[in-house]
């Protein structure tokens, strides 16, 4: 009770600058998680305890906004056929535990290790899985649009052709996005491990998204479409976590939200536009600079915690500053790529609607 | 002619506006009312249904605001890409 009284004598007081800033970085969360199922919570968070709200209310605010946000975007996303509400809801529910898990794994090494503890592990944890599963949807982008069949239908990886070939009796259920059936007891894991990332680093979808597609054998505007049933199974239960302890500040969550929804619809209308690999593309690009941002902090958790010689105060400065410039730049270019591509496919269209006009004219 | 009406799109000024107004009048009450919502949305316990109620009252109307914004600008999904 002491803390959540206080955290309540912490809320900041905004002011028209903190809402400005709030709604544009909520607006290009919003669009990078309309086109991708997820992304923004990693420049939010820091974003807000930049303006000087608490850690533990900063996570619990941006969740709050994360589920109503991930709940228009797919019904958004629904409405173009993107969404499998089923894979979404098995693989949130599972999520949902690994969640929990991957909390009490951070409140462990906290108790163990202290906050530089806590903040090396993540770290750790934002380089490994970024630069394994980041670089792989990257190289794959990369080599699909380098082997000019970007318009082909994507292919189902030998992985998942062998996923989808193992028969366990009992345990068997259809997924329309993979148009076959699928044993839970891989979905399961799938989901566990996209939810001790979004405890971890706050974006799942980093390891749900390909393990959707390279694991499950969902196509990319699927998989990222069924994770946004995933960010709101996860993010309404964390939200009610948090809002029982009191951590949850209303304004902050639906200001972000405010921008958020602009972008959110945005960037569902750009994946109708777009070729099943850009998907891959923005998300692989986001997830490379996102590990340089964090990787430039592992040194500073490591001198805070003695295994390396001490760094400088400036040097601790300069790297922290960098890191959050990075890793707002990382969310900007994919907000410019989906930007970019929305604008080419709308021009694009009505260049067609207009042609197909004249034609019909001329008939007549 | 029929083609040619059925064509035209109608754009969703009316539901733009009306879901614009109610969105404004929310969030001008959340924020003129900042100390009295605080105080009570973080008592905890069964209070916290009131953060989670706020959040899908202001998804549901700016959601659908936002939704009507974008086509009355123009900006629509693409008619036959669909994923089956």
């Amino acid at each position: 009770m002491h803390d959540v009284v206080t955290q309540v004598s912490n809320f900041i007081d905004l002011t028209s600058m903190n809402m400005l800033y709030l709604f544009f970085v909520g607006f290009v969360g919003g669009l990078v998680s309309g086109f991708i199922g997820s992304g923004g919570a990693f420049v939010l968070t820091p974003g807000m305890m930049s303006l000087g709200v608490p850690g533990l209310v900063a996570v619990a605010s941006n969740m709050c906004h994360k589920f109503p946000k991930a709940l228009v975007g797919a019904i958004k996303r629904a409405k173009y056929g993107q969404v499998d509400v089923k894979l979404g809801l098995i693989m949130g529910a599972s999520a949902e535990a690994g969640v929990l898990y991957g909390a009490h794994i951070q409140e462990s090494i906290k108790r163990s290790f202290g906050d530089v503890g806590s903040n090396l592990y993540v770290s750790v944890a934002f380089v490994v899985v970024l630069a394994i599963v980041g670089g792989y949807v990257l190289r794959d982008a990369f080599k699909t649009q380098k082997a000019g069949n970007s318009h082909a239908e994507e292919k189902v990886t030998n992985l998942a052709r062998r996923v989808q070939s193992i028969h366990i009796p009992g345990t068997m259920m259809y997924f329309k996005s993979l148009n076959a059936k699928v044993s839970v007891l891989f979905t399961i894991p799938l989901g566990f491990a996209t939810g001790m990332l979004a405890a971890t680093i706050a974006v799942g979808g980093f390891i749900g998204v390909p393990a959707m597609i390279y694991v499950l054998g969902a196509p990319s505007l699927m998989a990222s479409a069924s994770e946004l049933v995933i960010a709101f199974v996860m993010g309404i239960g964390g939200s009610f976590k948090y809002a029982l302890h009191g951590f949850v500040d209303i304004r902050l969550s639906m200001i972000i939200l405010a921008g958020s929804l602009f972008g959110i619809q945005l960037g569902a209308i750009g994946t109708t536009y777009v070729k099943p690999f850009m998907i891959k593309l923005v998300m692989g690009l986001i997830m490379v600079i996102v590990l340089f941002s964090r990787g430039l902090m592992v040194p500073v958790y490591l001198s805070q915690l003695g295994v390396i010689q001490t760094l400088s105060e400036t040097t601790t400065k300069l790297l922290k500053t960098t890191s959050f410039a990075i890793m707002l730049i990382a969310l900007l270019t994919g907000a410019l790529i989906v930007l970019k591509a929305l604008w080419k496919g709308l021009r694009e269209e009505k260049l067609q609607h207009s042609a197909k006009e004249v034609l019909e004219h001329g008939k007549i | 002619m029929a083609n040619k009406k059925s064509s035209i799109k109608k754009k969703p000024y009316g539901k733009a506006i009306l879901f614009g107004l109610i969105v404004s009048v929310l969030y001008f009450t959340l924020l003129t009312n900042q100390g009295l919502i605080n105080a009570n949305f973080t008592r905890g316990g069964l209070y916290a249904l009131l953060p989670i109620a706020t959040a899908f009252i202001f998804s549901f109307f700016h959601g659908s605001f936002t939704s009507a914004f974008w086509t009355v600008l123009g900006v629509e999904a693409r008619k036959k890409k669909e994923v089956k």
